[in-house]
């Protein structure tokens, strides 16, 4: 096998004295679209967030693409490096929030063109023409000269889509998507996603749609009180169950799989 | 340095005393008559622009909006002249309350329409449901919960009057600025007088700040 | 009022002052405003800095301004600065200079709430595409405050413009200056009043409704 595009070894982060990561360790390789289940406050989101460096974090170590990012060790010591340098890796990883959070004062298209164009340093015509293929991927070419306000909640979750990966990250993030949508507008973004994982994007996904999980991720990651117990294809996570915490959280979704 | 000697600041300020000790319970006084006057007349506008028949409406608009689009110290001329041409006499310092109070009270109307509009239709409707007239709705439901959100732009617009007080030394009123005005034309210490008068400015808009800082946290229980 | 017979014709005359004082009036108001509000971005990211002892000296200065008169601070400033030292002013020169620090103090607030009231998702949402410190600044967090705040920028226009009346107490020639003199000239108290009162009532409401359209213009941030 060839040497995963990330890697998590033993992260540990503590809020004031709780620990809500007590120790993750993940693999993801190219083309994997893993999906990070379990209740609210069993760490997925609170990860994601340190794998995109929002978050700091007190021990372990992540590494892209066989390089460390976030922090570095000088004598010994190890030290967060400056935010220049966090920017700079953050670029390669895209992060999909649950609130869209778009910026309000721009048009769908400058949206996914402030990026490309301050970051990656493109040329404006070069950056628009990109964005535009991008909205055109997502469904919204109609939409593109759209300010946030006048887009439906999936509307704009999928111009938050276009701006993550109109980037070309080496993985995106995608951190509980659908959990602010009215639910008749979650199948457009899932069916954004759907076509993303297909065309071999790399995705970790936050997510309490099952039904996605199950047809979409390559490997299921169950999450409880900050470690993770239990992963594996979804068909292996979901059929057998090997922890009471894993059980009685997919009971929730009873009918889903079969049982 | 604590020089009581003439031609010191703390000498000529000793000299002035009495001077400056009036001025300064003119201030207050002016202060405090304008803010009274302004906040009563002001609720009750604020009501009007609120629950009244339009034609009621209509004119409290028209009267807050003029009030609010004229500088004060025109509104203070126009007042001050307007009776001194009639040869009605009433003394600068109550024309000048009855001006800045005029204004007061559009500023404060405003804000009691705010905070009235800003509580939920719910609680109208409550009130209504347990067959309030519209008296007690407004006096023991609506206004309660409308004064803790005026206490900031209460605040505001007090400390505004406070120092729009000041423009009655332009039409005579020897309040504290004038008083000091008056004394640094005898001993020509500007610098130190005018800090020292705007250090009192301070003190008094000051404790206004923190006595609605203090009605804002008693009133804090009061959230949706 | 039964036996006051206007005449305007005083008034007609004189138009070509009062409008001239209404421009000078207008002017000072503008060239305060955005000084003002060079000060006050400047305080406003002082205070809301990590770097800690730049927040006293702000909070002092603003704090100081805003409890103080503003006719008291003219005066002070016109007939201080010469005593400090500092020559050469002329009474508009250090109007200007006192509305300027005047209108800072207020902006300061203004911008200080606008940075605070924004929410977070924004500077994550900058952060996450890469962008560096200094780009989130220029190109979300400043853009996103700007249309924040412009209403309440809007008032303190409007509010500045009021407070130039003030500066007839040290003889700048605007509007209510003008209006004294001609009261004082031609004892048509009330033409002359009615005046001047209409001129800054229009005034305001054009400021108000050109404004409006800026920010219709700017609605995308809600």
């Amino acid at each position: 096998m060839p040497a995963p595009l990330l890697r998590a070894i033993d992260i540990h982060k503590s809020y004031d004295q709780t620990e809500v990561l007590k120790g993750i360790d993940l693999e993801v390789y190219q083309g994997q679209v893993v999906a990070l289940i379990g209740s609210s406050g069993s760490g997925k989101t609170t990860f994601l967030r340190c794998v995109n460096l929002l978050e700091e974090y007190q021990q372990g170590e992540i590494d892209l693409d066989g390089q460390p990012i976030g922090y570095r060790m000088a004598n010994g010591r190890r030290q967060r490096l400056s935010e220049r340098a966090v920017s700079a890796q953050r670029a390669r990883i895209g992060f999909v929030f649950q609130s869209f959070n778009l910026f309000p004062h721009m048009t769908a298209e400058q949206n996914v063109m402030l990026g490309l164009t301050k970051v990656r340093g493109m040329a404006s015509g070069e950056a628009r023409e990109r964005a535009r293929s991008w909205l055109d991927r997502v469904g919204l070419s109609q939409r593109r000269d759209h300010y946030p306000y006048q887009l439906s909640g999936g509307q704009q979750q999928r111009v938050a889509i276009a701006r993550a990966v109109a980037m070309e990250p080496r993985l995106v993030l995608f951190d509980e998507v659908t959990s602010a949508l009215d639910p008749e507008l979650v199948a457009e973004v899932l069916g954004v996603m759907q076509d993303l994982a297909k065309s071999g994007m790399t995705m970790i996904v936050v997510s309490h749609e099952m039904l996605f999980v199950r047809d979409v991720a390559d490997r299921v990651v169950f999450m409880d009180g900050g470690r993770i117990v239990q992963e594996g294809p979804p068909a292996q996570v979901f059929k057998n169950p090997e922890s009471e915490r894993l059980r009685a959280f997919l009971g929730r979704f009873h009918g889903l799989f079969g049982a | 340095m604590f020089s009581f000697e003439r031609g010191t600041f703390l000498g000529e300020v000793w000299i002035a005393r009495f001077s400056l000790m009036n001025a300064m319970a003119t201030t207050v006084e002016l202060s405090f008559y304008i803010i009274v006057s302004g906040t009563l007349l002001g609720a009750l506008l604020g009501v009007v622009l609120v629950y009244a028949a339009w034609p009621f409406r209509l004119l409290v608009r028209v009267y807050v909006d003029v009030m609010r689009g004229i500088p004060v110290l025109v509104l203070i001329f126009f007042w001050f002249f307007g009776l001194a041409f009639f040869k009605i006499h009433v003394s600068a310092f109550w024309s000048g309350v009855m001006a800045i109070g005029a204004f007061c009270a559009a500023h404060m109307a405003e804000t009691v329409r705010g905070a009235i509009q800003s509580i939920p239709q719910g609680q109208t409707e409550a009130a209504k449901a347990i067959g309030m007239t519209f008296v007690p709705r407004l006096w023991y439901v609506i206004l309660p919960q409308a004064a803790r959100r005026v206490v900031p732009p209460w605040v505001n617009t007090a400390v505004e009057m406070v120092k729009a007080t000041t423009l009655l030394s332009i039409i005579g009123v020897v309040e504290l600025l004038l008083a000091t005005q008056q004394a640094v034309a005898r001993n020509y210490m500007i610098i130190e007088f005018y800090l020292a008068a705007a250090f009192c400015f301070f003190v008094i808009n000051f404790t206004l700040s923190q006595i609605g800082a203090y009605l804002e946290r008693r009133f804090a229980y009061m959230r949706y | 009022m039964i036996a006051y017979q206007f005449n305007w014709s005083v008034i007609w005359r004189n138009m070509d002052a009062f409008l001239h004082g209404l421009a000078l009036g207008l002017g000072l108001a503008v060239v305060s405003l955005l000084l003002g509000c060079v000060i006050g971005l400047a305080c406003a990211f002082a205070r809301t800095s990590r770097i800690k002892w730049l927040d006293w000296p702000v909070w002092l200065y603003v704090e100081f301004i805003r409890n103080t008169p503003l006719l008291l601070l003219i005066i002070f400033v016109y007939f201080g600065l010469p005593q400090m030292g500092v020559y050469g002013l002329d009474k508009i020169e250090s109007f200007v200079l006192t509305l300027t620090l005047y209108a800072g103090a207020y902006m300061c607030e203004v911008f200080r709430t606008g940075l605070a009231s924004m929410p977070n998702q924004y500077r994550e949402a900058a952060k996450a595409i890469g962008l560096t410190p200094w780009q989130r600044q220029r190109y979300v967090v400043l853009p996103v405050m700007f249309r924040i705040t412009l209403p309440a920028v809007s008032n303190n226009l409007i509010s500045l413009f009021k407070d130039t009346s003030l500066a007839a107490a040290i003889a700048v020639p605007e509007l209510t200056f003008t209006a004294r003199q001609v009261n004082a000239n031609t004892f048509r108290v009330f033409e002359v009043w009615i005046t001047a009162s209409v001129l800054y009532l229009a005034a305001s409401y054009v400021i108000a409704f050109g404004l409006r359209q800026v920010e219709r213009r700017y609605a995308s941030v809600r």
